[in-house]
């Protein structure tokens, strides 16, 4: 998490920028980004005829021009990053500095979570890598997916071809050609497929979802697949309390939660996926659906008597554990639910809701006709506004920074809450 | 009801060959039962015990027709053949049985569901073929060319083994191609809180990079607030659901959904594909226990309808070509469009001659359900099992067409085959061509 306390919690509202003006000195002005501090505010623009292109902050246009720049996002410690190309060579860019690689092709920018490293993942050469803070890894493979950073951001994991076929070899293909790579270095395991990858809490482990023939999937921890196999799975986690890993899985016509191998949750869902841990480790949320066409939350299987028609998702669990919120839709209205309970608004879109770092508050973001509210506990506060970003509490859990547009003038501000 | 004569003519298939050497009585028994007890239910029961063996649905099915009227290709013939022999003989077939019934329930059968409208009961055989499908899947016996886009689908998440980079890569070729024409043109990569996702399939960036152009040209025309995603999930097409592989179906449907979550975006339009729609639409999103698909799903029919309903794209010339229009069977039978086509059909054509029969009576162009990813070696039975859309399609020219329109990627490429097979020398376009071409830009 990005440290707030160091940021400016006493300045009530302040115009950043005037993004209508830049208007007056670029022809060429992409939607806007916005830093967590909400200090600075950015987007691509091309600086003049010539087809070139920069990263423009707070009005002011980085000194390097690009023949193209995209993906701009900020790091969770507030520094500009952007991917860059000149003369058809691909790399980073960050605050306007330039990484000294190059790359055929670079995308899927990712963060530590203090925002002190950038990972992304590149092509060269035919071959596919990552790279840290303009290191690469030694190797490259003959496809990457799935890149995944751990959480201090200095390892990466990516789902790596490690055998070439032609594509109509089919049984080449169900003979396993997939592995994982981390930091470069390849399991060693084949599988037939592997999807989505998780690290450990201490960036140690990493373990993914595999199918070890076209029927049998399990997940694979350091390369070593559960001796169990199911009809299908998904996305693993790592307990924060052990080394253990859970994971989604299915048996039969329902799906449950796995530890390990081992059912731990019984099997009233017919579907469960986005498991999480508490801060703590010491409960397990999910989004799951009790019946066909229901979904709601369960914790440590329970599930809320609350369900939505269409869809479940952005789950969050409050800092202590005791709460989880999470967005849900029902004929096509958006709505927020904290503990099995609705907001009473409904919306033309919702954002995955905020917790207070004392978890007695709750915020998020919605949107109705085009217009952007923040909602404290349920209630506007503030005004409606053309763009808005996710609201963050204060470290004491007494105000909110809201960053939002108004008449095409970017606006910091910070509100004491009652 | 007539019995099914035997067909002339084997052909080889890795995939089918190659699967039935690994069978054994024993592993078809036990797959049979375990699909039978396990994944069907009601629905399959009530089906097998209804039918009559009237024959109703015969004269339904393009398969049969085109064979001079051969009952083995007959809708419930084909049921006979397969299913009904492994209900009777309780999953107790050999290995070539399970070849033989692959090849019809994956190439003799386009799962297009215009036998069920002619069924006293509405039996659904598409249904039934998909059982067969389901068995044979797990059994390992599918034809090698729909087996390796599978196979795709579940390494790239796209059908066509497109890789990360090359997808963005194309998408920024086409907004770079566009803005020659159109200078402020923006094809809006991962824009967050967009109201529209535009979705694709793998073909698409692969080998018909021009209709994502096109779609550009047409987004930006009707000011619409858009975006295209710079993540697995882009493509919409679905060839597991078509080899029986539902959990790679599922996984398929679930990272284009949630790419289109991800993105906050109201909606999601998709271009001009029939089984696609199927997938997001149907039997993926339900497989995922989503009744409905969870971000609303507007097929290219119904959004072109919209956008020249809400005036929103002016036509600047209409296509003074005569045209007819095919009428794909997922997006007409699957969801009713067919006014929808033609409404816009006649927004940017002078003139339409329709095929008869048509809308949700229409053929089907014997390349759906996947029968064209089958490949090279069932080419000639699908082209030939198509003799009577070659008869519409010539009917239609007599009276003038000389474009066909048919807004779905599978149906172009059975009625492109069919077209050259038959002689009929008539151009054929995607609806999204025609307003391109016709637009005011
Ligand atoms: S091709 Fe169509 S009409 Fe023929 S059996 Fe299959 S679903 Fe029925
Ligand atoms: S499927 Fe229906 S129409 Fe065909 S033979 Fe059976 S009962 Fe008759």
């Amino acid at each position: 998490m990005h440290d707030s306390g160091k940021w400016d919690w006493e300045t009530g509202k302040k115009e950043v920028s005037d993004i209508g003006k830049w208007m007056e000195e670029f022809e060429w002005i992409e939607e806007p980004y916005v830093s967590p501090d909400g200090e600075k505010v950015a987007s691509v623009v091309r600086t003049g005829d010539e087809m070139e292109f920069t990263a423009c902050v707070n009005g002011t246009a980085w000194e390097n021009t690009f023949d193209k720049v995209w993906y701009l996002r900020f790091t969770p410690d507030n520094r500009l990053t952007g991917l860059v190309s000149d003369m058809g060579e691909w790399t980073v860019a960050v605050d306007d500095q330039v990484w000294e690689n190059r790359f055929e092709f670079v995308w899927n920018s990712m963060f530590g979570k203090d925002g002190r490293n950038i990972a992304i993942a590149a092509q060269k050469e035919r071959k596919y890598l990552a790279a840290v803070n303009d290191t690469a890894w030694e190797h490259g493979f003959e496809n990457m997916t799935n890149l995944t950073v751990s959480p201090d951001g200095e390892r990466t994991a990516g789902v790596i071809q490690t055998v070439g076929f032609g594509e109509t070899e089919f049984l080449k293909f169900q003979e396993g050609c997939y592995s994982v790579a981390v930091d470069g270095k390849a399991w060693g395991r084949n599988f037939v497929n592997v999807w989505e990858l998780a690290f450990s809490p201490d960036n140690r482990h990493v373990a993914a979802e595999v199918r070890t023939n076209l029927y049998d999937y399990t997940i694979a921890v350091d390369g070593i697949p559960w001796k169990e196999m199911f009809a299908s799975v998904w996305k693993p986690q790592f307990s924060p309390q052990d080394e253990s890993v859970t994971a989604p899985v299915k048996i039969g016509g329902s799906w449950t939660l796995a530890q390990d191998g081992k059912p731990i949750w019984g099997k009233k869902f017919i579907q469960v996926w986005h498991h999480m841990y508490s801060p703590d480790g010491k409960k397990l949320a999910a989004v799951v659906a009790p019946e066909f066409g229901r979904w709601t939350i369960a914790v440590d299987y329970n599930a809320w008597e609350l369900t939505f028609g269409d869809l479940v998702t952005d789950a969050v669990f409050s800092p202590d554990g005791n709460s989880v919120a999470c967005v849900g839709k029902e004929d096509d209205k958006w709505m927020v639910a904290v503990n099995g309970t609705a907001w009473d608004g409904k919306f033309d879109m919702a954002w995955q809701p905020v917790f207070s770092p004392d978890s007695i508050r709750v915020a998020a973001k919605v949107e109705k006709n085009g217009l952007y509210t923040i909602l404290a506990d349920g209630q506007p506060l503030g005004k409606e506004s053309e763009a808005a970003w996710d609201p963050v509490f204060s470290p004491d859990g007494k105000k909110l920074l809201i960053r939002s547009i108004r008449e095409g003038k970017y606006f910091r501000e910070v509100i004491p809450l009652t | 009801m007539a019995e099914p004569a035997l067909k002339t003519g084997e052909i080889f298939d890795e995939g089918l060959d190659k699967g039935i050497a690994k069978l054994t009585p024993e592993k078809i028994e036990q797959v049979v039962s375990s699909v039978l007890a396990n994944e069907t239910g009601a629905r399959l029961r009530v089906y097998t015990d209804t039918c009559v063996h009237c024959g109703l649905c015969s004269e339904a099915c393009h398969f049969y027709l085109s064979n001079d009227n051969n009952p083995a290709f007959s809708p419930a013939g084909k049921v006979k053949q397969t299913l009904w022999e492994i209900l009777k003989k309780k999953g107790r077939v050999s290995p070539e049985f399970i070849k033989h019934a692959a090849e019809i329930a994956y190439t003799e059968c386009n799962l297009c569901r215009r036998c069920s409208m002619y069924c006293p009961f509405g039996i659904d055989i598409a249904y039934l073929m998909l059982v067969i499908r389901r068995i044979c899947h797990k059994l390992g016996v599918t034809p090698q060319y729909i087996q390796t886009t599978a196979h795709s689908h579940a390494a790239t998440l796209n059908q066509m083994w497109v890789k990360d980079d090359e997808w963005i890569d194309t998408l920024m070729w086409q907004e770079e191609e566009a803005q020659d024409e159109i200078s402020d043109l923006r094809i809006p990569l991962e824009k967050e809180g967009a109201d529209v996702f535009y979705s694709v399939i793998g073909p698409e960036p692969k080998f018909r990079a021009q209709l994502i152009y096109q779609a550009a040209v047409i987004m930006n025309g009707a000011g619409v607030d858009w975006t295209m995603p710079a993540t697995p999930g882009w493509d919409n097409s679905d060839m597991c659901m078509y080899t029986g592989d539902n959990e790679v179906m599922g996984r398929l449907k679930r990272a284009h959904f949630e790419a289109a979550m991800r993105l906050k975006v109201k909606r999601i339009v998709m271009g001009e594909c029939g089984h696609a729609f199927r997938s997001v639409y149907d039997m993926g999103n339900r497989w995922l226990t989503w009744k409905m698909p969870p971000i609303p799903v507007i097929h290219a029919l119904e959004f072109y309808h919209d956008i020249f309903k809400e005036g929103k794209i002016k036509i600047a010339r209409k296509y003074d070509q005569p045209v007819t229009l095919h009428d794909p069977c997922n997006v007409v039978r699957g969801r009713g469009l067919h006014e929808m086509s033609r409404y816009v059909v006649n927004q940017t054509c002078e003139k339409l001659i329709e095929m008869e029969p048509n809308r949700e009576h229409n053929f089907c162009c014997s390349a759906g359900g996947g029968v064209i990813n089958c490949g090279p070696p069932f080419k000639n039975k699908r082209v030939e099992g198509n003799r009577t859309k070659a008869e519409q399609l010539f009917v239609a020219k007599a009276k003038g067409a000389k474009t066909v329109i048919a807004p779905c990627h599978n149906c172009h490429g059975g009625l492109e085959d069919i077209i050259h097979h038959y002689g009929l020398n008539m151009e054929l376009k995607f609806l999204g061509d025609i307003i391109y071409e016709c637009m005011e830009k």
